[in-house]
């Protein structure tokens, strides 16, 4: 099943300037969501709003058409979600047709992975705004693809800085059986070993107790061990991970996906100018802006920067610019963003948060790299097969 | 009418009577942006003499021409406040579009060009009818404010859309555009309004432009030696009224870099507090003043000797500060 999310936005030019007098330079930009059922979870109080991602599309596409006005630039979106990778691709196919170039994806690796493969040699650059996964940024490396979304490496090291810092080492770990629980358990273990953290524990969760009514017995049971610093959980869906924070054996945080959270975006980031940007989000979408809307927010904003900079629509014009040194992205997190050029991954500072505060933005003071501090987080080239844009 | 010697003398020992009360003390002005307040401190003394309830995050200030009245952006009270500086209570709310952050008083004392932050307006008030004249499109996330000396044009940079706006005062209306830097702050004219020069947070750059072509004619870089360049952010911008050196705030490094502007050279890094922001000199520039957002300070640099001699104390996230 396919179907449209919206009409096509149409921008019209609002001021028409006096010197400018080249025709309209038209970016049209399509963004595409695979509906995944989502699994069953025990705690069912704050699902995930149906439009993450494509509202973050939308607030780009209006903040890009305020700048084109003046360049008269008109960025247009269409948009589409559907429950197969093949409707996905039969959509784009015809959408490529009708000269759209940039395609803002949010879906799980492996759907990335078939679309990707299937544009391998069309001028297209596809936006992964939807998966952590670190395969697709240190194995599979699909062509033609740029990464807004921090890698689940990335948050976790994020995380690995923050217990570093505070001289915490000690980890209990738990993580679920579910494919992206995994990804970011492995990505923990992997920061673990990086930053010299000892897993006291390393546990699975798999029982199918309805914890909501026996955490109390089951939690202190499950993580007792002599001691730990903290309790780090790999739960992306959000299933027994709420109910270990002030369950566990001995009174620790709880950190990962719950509790102390490494993330993309969240309401509480208002520093660098970001309030502003929240401001703008919440009065657009009635709601508040999360990771996912802001990686397909910054995916729009490249191509918008990269167009504004040379004045061209074209894909392989505008890949370069954003390979380029002079590349750089006002992303809100108080430092230029720019892409890797091994593996395509925006280079971004992670929030680290609580559900109504920021707790720190890494990097972290005394985290240091070569080339810049935002490559204290995630992949090094070395650690990557990827060389995708090295030239 | 004739005027005898005599008389001519007496007008003069008058003249400088009622300059006496200038000759007290300078006070400069900041805004505490998460206080509500604006602390007045004594430049003699160097002691906070005054601290003062405006409304809701104050931001941008400014004096008008004979430094009687001070006009506050009360950004999230979404109004520019008037002070009365000599009973230092407000006196007028004037309108100002949502979310005002900075703003510019035109030469005539009468046109306030605001910057509406949330709008993508800038927003032009008659301090005199305190009516808004006129609302003008720019860029998202209108910030720097300035109008050239001679009062024909007003400039706007906005934060997200990275652009210079230029506004043609007579006509109020948009008359060109130049791409800068990321998250353009600051601009700030030469005294002979033949530059302007215009910091970039995010991009880490100052550009100056040419202001008779609108184009970029030089772009200044920064480099401190052990700090990453990405926390070298430009915000604040000052420039001597001989126009040879400038002074630019850089943000969280909690440097002001001195630049010769013949050679636009960077000659020195001065240390200040954290998240340096915007500056001030006295009105002999022997002094320049800086807001330090996160040490919640104003540094003290004394300029002939590029020093900074000490650091005041004022509310929390000071913004503005301006000398009178």
């Amino acid at each position: 099943m396919l179907r449209n999310l919206l009409q096509a936005v149409t921008a019209t030019c609002l001021l028409c300037l006096p010197g400018l007098s080249q025709a309209t330079l038209s970016i049209p930009l399509a963004y595409l969501k695979l509906e995944t059922e989502s699994a069953p979870v025990l705690s069912n109080i704050l699902p995930e709003p149906e439009d993450a991602g494509l509202q973050g599309v939308q607030l780009a596409i209006s903040d890009s058409n305020t700048t084109g006005r003046f360049l008269k630039h008109e960025y247009r979106l269409e948009s589409a979600a559907a429950d197969s990778v093949a409707a996905l691709i039969t959509q784009a196919q015809s959408w490529l047709e009708e000269g759209i170039h940039y395609f803002v994806l949010d879906m799980p690796a492996a759907g990335l992975r078939e679309f990707a493969a299937h544009f391998a040699d069309e001028p297209v650059l596809l936006f992964n705004a939807g998966s952590r996964d670190t395969g697709l940024r240190s194995r599979d490396c699909p062509a033609n693809t740029l990464h807004t979304r921090p890698s689940d490496a990335m948050l976790a090291d994020a995380l690995g800085q923050w217990y570093v810092s505070r001289k915490q080492k000690n980890w209990f770990l738990i993580s679920g059986s579910r494919a992206q629980d995994n990804g970011f358990a492995d990505a923990l273990r992997r920061t673990a070993k990086r930053y010299g953290i000892t897993l006291v524990a390393d546990k699975a969760w798999t029982f199918d107790t309805d914890l909501r009514r026996t955490a109390a017995q089951e939690m202190p049971a499950f993580t007792r061990a002599d001691d730990y610093d903290a309790v780090v959980v790999a739960d992306v869906a959000g299933d027994f991970g709420e109910y270990v924070l002030h369950n566990t054996w001995l009174p620790r945080p709880v950190a990962g996906t719950q509790g102390l959270m490494p993330l993309a975006w969240h309401r509480s980031v208002e520093q660098w100018g970001a309030a502003q940007l929240q401001k703008r989000f919440e009065e657009q979408a009635g709601r508040w802006m999360n990771s996912a809307d802001y990686a397909a927010w910054a995916a729009v904003r490249s191509v918008a920067e990269a167009v504004t900079r040379t004045n061209s629509a074209e894909p392989g014009g505008v890949l370069d610019y954003l390979m380029s040194d002079d590349f750089e992205l006002a992303g809100f997190k108080g430092r230029k963003l720019s892409y890797r050029r091994w593996n395509g991954q925006l280079r971004q500072p992670v929030p680290l948060v609580h559900p109504r505060a920021l707790v720190a933005q890494a990097p972290l003071d005394g985290f240091l790299h070569p080339e810049t501090e935002l490559d204290t987080l995630g992949l090094e080239q070395r650690e990557s097969d990827c060389a995708l844009f090295v030239r | 009418m004739t005027i005898s010697p005599r008389l001519t003398v007496s007008a003069a020992s008058l003249a400088l009577a009622l300059l006496a009360p200038a000759a007290q003390a300078q006070t400069a002005w900041v805004s505490n942006e998460k206080d509500n307040t604006i602390s007045v401190i004594d430049l003699e003394t160097m002691e906070v003499t005054d601290t003062l309830e405006v409304g809701k995050r104050p931001r941008g200030i400014i004096f008008n021409k004979d430094k009687s009245l001070l006009y506050i952006c009360a950004s999230d009270s979404d109004t520019v406040q008037v002070m009365d500086v000599e009973t230092r209570k407000i006196i007028a709310d004037l309108p100002s579009g949502e979310d005002p952050e900075q703003f510019a008083l035109h030469p005539n004392d009468r046109f306030l060009y605001i910057a509406n932050e949330d709008d993508a307006l800038a927003t032009v008030v008659d301090v005199k009818t305190g009516e808004v004249v006129k609302q003008i499109d720019v860029g998202v996330e209108p910030e720097g404010m300035a109008v050239s000396p001679d009062g024909k044009l007003a400039v706007n940079t906005s934060e997200t859309t990275n652009m210079v706006h230029w506004i043609d005062v007579e006509k109020q209306e948009l008359i060109d555009n130049t791409l800068v830097g990321q998250r353009p702050r600051h601009a700030e004219f030469t005294a002979d309004g033949t530059k302007l020069w215009v910091s970039a947070e995010i991009g880490g750059t100052v550009s100056v432009i040419d202001v008779a072509t609108r184009q970029v004619e030089h772009e200044l870089d920064f480099h401190i030696r052990g700090m990453q360049p990405d926390r070298i952010q430009p915000v604040g911008i000052q420039i001597t009224g001989d126009g040879k050196t400038a002074f630019v705030a850089l943000g969280p490094s909690n440097h002001v870099a001195v630049v010769d502007t013949a050679s636009m050279e960077v000659k020195d890094y001065l240390l200040v507090g954290r998240r340096v922001w915007h500056m001030a000199f006295t009105e002999d520039e022997k002094m320049l003043l800086t807001t330090n957002g996160i040490s919640g300070d104003v540094s003290v640099i004394n300029v002939p000797e590029l020093r900074v001699e000490k650091s005041i104390k004022v509310g929390r996230f000071p913004w503005g500060i301006r000398v009178r």
